[in-house]
């Protein structure tokens, strides 16, 4: 079970990132979240077969990665262990879409491996847009952000207490697994009556907290309502972040840069 | 089985967010009217306790499926199903935004299937009826199969319907249900036995934990309104976006009803390829950067016309421009990289 110590070094360092002061953190969270979601539905939104277009779409997450100091590792690690159901789904394209599409000296792809192509194109942007957004804007400020866009505020500041927990029960996840794993033997499989008594100790655990953590907020005044501070407001900065990317998303969907590039230079190179 | 941004049109995803957000407002409406301040700190407790849990699991090889516990169902047990859906929908964020498990566009869909189905359809009409008002373990433990089971198959068919809708995997609809269904219907078992083994364990230690768990508890009547509310907002979510994805994209829904349909046709054997390729050539002819079909005859040679040339040169020029695009991208990633080391 060292995937739980996995993933709590993942979240850390993703946490640690966000906290970080870049320039990328400094702009208000909306205009990530807005400028992230207009990327998401551009990927989307071109046509299955076409595969060189969504190139440039890929400056995106570069430069959000980039500019949040995203260690290209994480990211790449990140992506590799979210990949299987859109790898596993993608790659039956070739097997049923057969029709040749595209012909390189002579070799002949069928348009089946096209759309495989584009299916993981789309997943690596589209999922590393959500890891840079993330790494680049930190839990906190992303509910705040999402707050202040209309989120109802019982789901942000539940994603912040997830958050927050989240690392605690984790590493008690991970401890338990550890010790089992210490008295069971190193390959051992886990059987039924064991798991619920050990999910079930650390659902009882998680309660026991609850309660603890309760007491915590009452006596330090809580009233029910959960207040996030923030410290953004919308700067000109902001408005220039969502308009550049929302122009560019606009013109990359529009004109087929690749294309033209690969026509002008397959012109020079003939 | 989370739902992967790159097989969703924009048209299903942006469909299921309006559902899913529907779901989420009722929810959290609801959870807010309870007015309980122990909530707050529980909810997000059994949310980390679910990110957790869901890693000490069961992986089904070469099926990109992970059998864990999906938690909908334990939770509602738990919370009642407002407050199990918040926090399901939570832990998919957590899990979309770290872990791109599914992608932010696939958010609303995963909130769907492993959310709205297992709260508001698996638990107040598969676990409630079945369960009764004072079930025995064995009687618990039964509901919880049966419901966990149901809620897992309704989730795959919900993956299998959103990927077909929105065409782009080339799985054929029946051969993806074929393959779905058992495989989910073997992690619904094994699902329904962790929850369960989990009840029964909780009922043990800590019976009064579990106050939505038989059909006497907490929810009244009017609790099955957020349903009928959610199944209405979906069918109107999909009556009024399904249209216009299905006008503009020509694809989606001609083609699982074509698949449907399909499946009577009399050319049955070489029918499943010959169909797909078929509408394949039919859509492929409306893509702006190939002709279009120049004369209409007879339907066999439309499909014929319709299949656009395989020009070398232009696909020559895709490639080419292609990796020139990628290396600039990656020379701007590089020089942003290096002027940030210097600053």
């Amino acid at each position: 079970m060292n995937r739980l110590d996995a993933t709590l070094e993942d979240l850390r360092s993703l946490d640690a990132l966000a906290s970080r002061d870049t320039a990328l953190s400094r702009l208000d969270p909306r205009a990530k979240i807005v400028a992230t979601l207009l990327f998401v539905v551009t990927v989307v939104s071109f046509d299955r077969y076409r595969v060189a277009a969504l190139v440039p779409l890929a400056i995106y997450p570069v430069a959000l990665a980039t500019l949040g100091d995203v260690p290209s590792r994480l990211l790449l690690r990140t992506l590799w262990l979210a990949s299987p159901f859109a790898v596993l789904l993608g790659i039956a394209n070739p097997w049923f879409d057969r029709a040749p599409m595209l012909s390189l000296h002579g070799v002949e792809l069928s348009a089946g491996w096209v759309s495989f192509t584009a299916i993981l194109l789309r997943f690596a942007l589209t999922a590393g847009a959500a890891v840079a957004l993330i790494a680049g804007t930190g839990m906190a400020a992303l509910c705040a952000g999402l707050a202040r866009l209309g989120v109802p505020r019982i789901f942000t500041v539940q994603l912040l207490f997830l958050y927050r927990y989240a690392f605690v029960l984790t590493g008690e996840a991970g401890r338990m697994a550890t010790a089992r794993r210490l008295r069971a033997g190193e390959h051992s499989r886990l059987p039924l009556s064991a798991y619920a008594a050990l999910v079930g100790h650390l659902l009882l655990r998680a309660l026991g907290r609850a309660e603890r953590v309760h007491a915590a907020m009452l006596s330090r005044g809580f009233d029910g309502e959960l207040r996030i501070t923030h410290r953004w407001c919308w700067r000109r900065a902001d408005t220039v972040f969502v308009l550049g990317w929302g122009t560019f998303f606009a013109l990359a969907r529009a004109f087929d840069l690749p294309r033209a590039i690969g026509t002008a230079l397959g012109g020079v190179l003939a | 089985m989370h739902m992967a941004d790159a097989l969703l049109s924009p048209g299903t995803g942006i469909a299921m967010w309006g559902v899913a957000a529907t779901a989420l407002a009722l929810a959290t409406r609801r959870v807010r009217e309870r007015s309980d301040d122990r909530l707050v700190p529980l909810m997000g407790m059994l949310g980390a306790f679910l990110f957790a849990a869901q890693m000490i699991n069961f992986t089904i090889p070469a099926t990109g499926s992970s059998g864990h516990l999906g938690g909908g169902l334990l939770l509602a047990m738990l919370l009642g199903p407002h407050a199990a859906f918040v926090v399901v929908a939570s832990v998919l964020t957590v899990q979309a935004l770290f872990f791109a498990d599914g992608g932010l566009l696939a958010l609303g869909a995963n909130m769907f299937n492993m959310g709205v189905l297992p709260c508001f359809v698996a638990y107040p009409l598969v676990y409630r009826p079945l369960a009764g008002a004072r079930p025995s373990n064995r009687r618990l433990a039964v509901a919880a199969m049966v419901a966990a089971l149901l809620g897992m198959q309704l989730g795959a068919l919900g993956v299998v319907l959103q990927t077909a809708l929105s065409g782009i995997s080339s799985l054929p609809l029946k051969g993806f249900l074929l393959l779905m269904l058992p495989v989910h219907a073997a992690i619904g078992v094994v699902e329904g036995l962790a929850t369960a083994a989990l009840v029964i364990f909780l009922r043990r230690t800590q019976p009064d934990l579990l106050p939505f768990a038989s059909a006497h508890g907490a929810i009244g009547a009017r609790s099955m309104r957020p349903l009928v509310l959610v199944l209405a907002a979906s069918a109107l979510v999909t009556a009024s976006v399904l249209p216009w994805f299905a006008s503009t994209r020509p694809d989606g829904l001609e083609w699982s009803v074509a698949r449907a349909a399909g499946t009577h046709a009399p050319q049955a054997p070489a029918g499943g390829l010959h169909d797909r390729l078929a509408r394949l050539q039919r859509r492929v002819a409306w893509l702006p950067d190939y002709e279009l079909p120049r004369t209409e005859t007879s339907p066999a040679t439309v499909e014929r016309a319709a299949w656009p040339e395989v020009k070398p040169a232009t696909s020559m020029a895709g490639v080419i421009g292609g990796v020139v695009t990628l290396a600039l991208v990656m020379a701007v990633g590089f020089v942003l990289h290096r002027r940030r080391a210097r600053a």
